[in-house]
């Protein structure tokens, strides 16, 4: 029966779109409270991911087996692993092993938001520092020999001379790791934290206006998509790819 | 109840769901779905990444819309569509399992159109060219010169993109499919003093199963790599 009166309330739906919901009042508030929390994590994690991802790059391919291997081990399990696990992870199991006053104090704050923060940026830290260490190796390994030859200790070869070149190569590759790690914002919203998703499908649930709500969010995702598309064939149109 | 407790109460349960009594569930329900969901986003993929290249615009132009659209879209937005969207159009109430599949049909297919249309794109103009001058139609020359080649480069992707596949059945948690992240929570929510430890096993579960797919692809692509080059120099030597 519930079934039925919620195909009802959809055909309704379809029938007439009410642009209304969208434009003013509480829906609209939560839809755009939403979307903020949305870039908010977008940008959050991108800002931590991308330097910690640099860092786990230079770890991977440091000459001591040890810090490559704890490397290796954390790249493959973050990325053999549904970010909707690590998710669970966060949310559910790490602060558990957290002493009581640090869960009190986590649990006082926003809890869904810092645990979607932590499993998102560390996600794709792993994943941006794959794609760092192929634009490293992309560079011939004389620009490092030579920087080596004259000097330079392994830090500051790496800094100063393979990273600037292959950080040019990476920004396409990085670009689309990026928009995938705004599409997964998404699925932060099996712990529930407010993002966008969890508003429109609690917009969804409260009104039955799922066109609306769902259109919405669409709608916001795609943009944002489209205009991290754009920067990558924009940057790609600039900078076309050339022999190193 | 200690760990062990729980471990030999729930493995089968982890492993099937609560399967011949009940529906299937668990790991297995996972492997079928994604199984499932690249089989049949095969062909789909295929059809689509050869509209991507097609010469006839009124073809190529709504393709190459429909797969920057859903490319651009997360896969959740897809799934709830599909899972609130289509019973209010059909009439008929679509239990969690097709919806996943659909969702997962239609999302893989426009990433294998990519991965088609790259192995296409990545063979040298001269294949195509001169099986056209040699009087072939686009489809003949498709068919019998192009994918032969084409889908044998594909292979390590298309392992790949079987990885992603098993990582995106993960969201049928959200609309309550009994795959392995739900049944783990479901146990979770039973149990309750192990959250810790469960999901420590859910996530090796996966990994178990990625980094030994993962492993695969590298294995294939190396092997492809070296065949080519043994082609290639079997070529200079005659």
């Amino acid at each position: 029966m519930a079934g039925c009166g919620r195909s009802n309330a959809l055909s309704d739906a379809m029938s007439s779109f009410h642009l209304s919901l969208l434009l003013s009042g509480p829906y609209q508030a939560m839809l755009f409270a939403g979307l903020r929390l949305s870039l908010t994590l977008l940008t959050v994690a991108f800002v931590v991911a991308l330097p910690l991802g640099v860092l786990i790059a230079l770890a991977r391919l440091s000459p001591f087996v040890f810090v490559r291997g704890i490397a290796i081990v954390f790249i493959e399990s973050q990325r053999n692993v549904p970010l909707l696990a690590h998710l669970l992870f966060w949310y559910f199991g790490a602060p558990e092993l957290l002493p009581d006053a640090a869960k009190q104090w986590l649990y006082a704050h926003d809890v869904e938001t810092i645990a979607a923060v932590v499993a998102i940026t560390l996600y794709y830290a792993a994943f941006m520092s794959e794609d760092v260490r192929s634009g490293v190796r992309a560079v011939p390994s004389v620009q490092f020999e030579a920087a080596r030859a004259l000097g330079l200790p392994w830090f500051s070869a790496m800094r100063r001379v393979v990273l600037p070149q292959a950080l040019r190569v990476t920004v396409p590759p990085l670009l689309s790791q990026t928009l995938n790690l705004w599409k997964d914002t998404s699925i932060a919203t099996v712990i529930g934290t407010a993002e966008l998703m969890y508003q429109a499908a609690k917009v969804e649930s409260a009104t039955f206006r799922s066109i609306e709500a769902f259109t919405f969010a669409t709608v916001s995702y795609l943009t944002v998509s489209l205009l991290i598309t754009a920067l990558a064939s924009g940057y790609s149109h600039r900078y076309p790819a050339r022999a190193l | 109840m200690t760990l062990s407790d729980v471990i030999s109460t729930y493995w089968l349960y982890f492993l099937i769901g609560r399967f011949p009594q009940g529906p299937l569930g668990g790991l297995a329900l996972t492997l079928v779905l994604a199984t499932l969901g690249l089989m049949l986003a095969l062909p789909v993929g295929l059809l689509l990444g050869l509209a991507r290249v097609s010469p006839w615009r009124a073809l190529r132009w709504p393709i190459t819309a429909l797969i920057f659209v859903v490319r651009g879209t997360p896969l959740l937005m897809v799934v709830f569509w599909a899972y609130f969207f289509l019973p209010g159009v059909t009439g008929i109430q679509t239990g969690q399992f097709p919806t996943m599949l659909m969702a997962l049909v239609l999302f893989d297919s426009c990433y294998l159109a990519e991965i088609v249309r790259a192995g296409i794109l990545g063979l040298p103009r001269g294949q195509g060219e001169s099986a056209r001058s040699l009087g072939l139609s686009w489809l003949a020359t498709m068919r019998l010169v192009i994918l032969p080649q084409a889908l044998r480069h594909m292979l390590p992707s298309l392992v790949n993109q079987f990885i992603s596949t098993i990582k995106e059945t993960s969201l049928g948690y959200i609309i309550g499919l009994g795959e392995v992240s739900f049944v783990a929570t479901q146990i979770n929510t039973q149990v309750f003093i192990y959250p810790t430890a469960i999901y420590l096993i859910l996530g090796l579960t996966y990994f178990v199963l990625c980094f030994s797919l993962s492993r695969f692809a590298f294995w294939l692509e190396r092997r492809s790599t070296r065949q080519s080059a043994r082609n290639a120099s079997a070529l200079v030597t005659t």
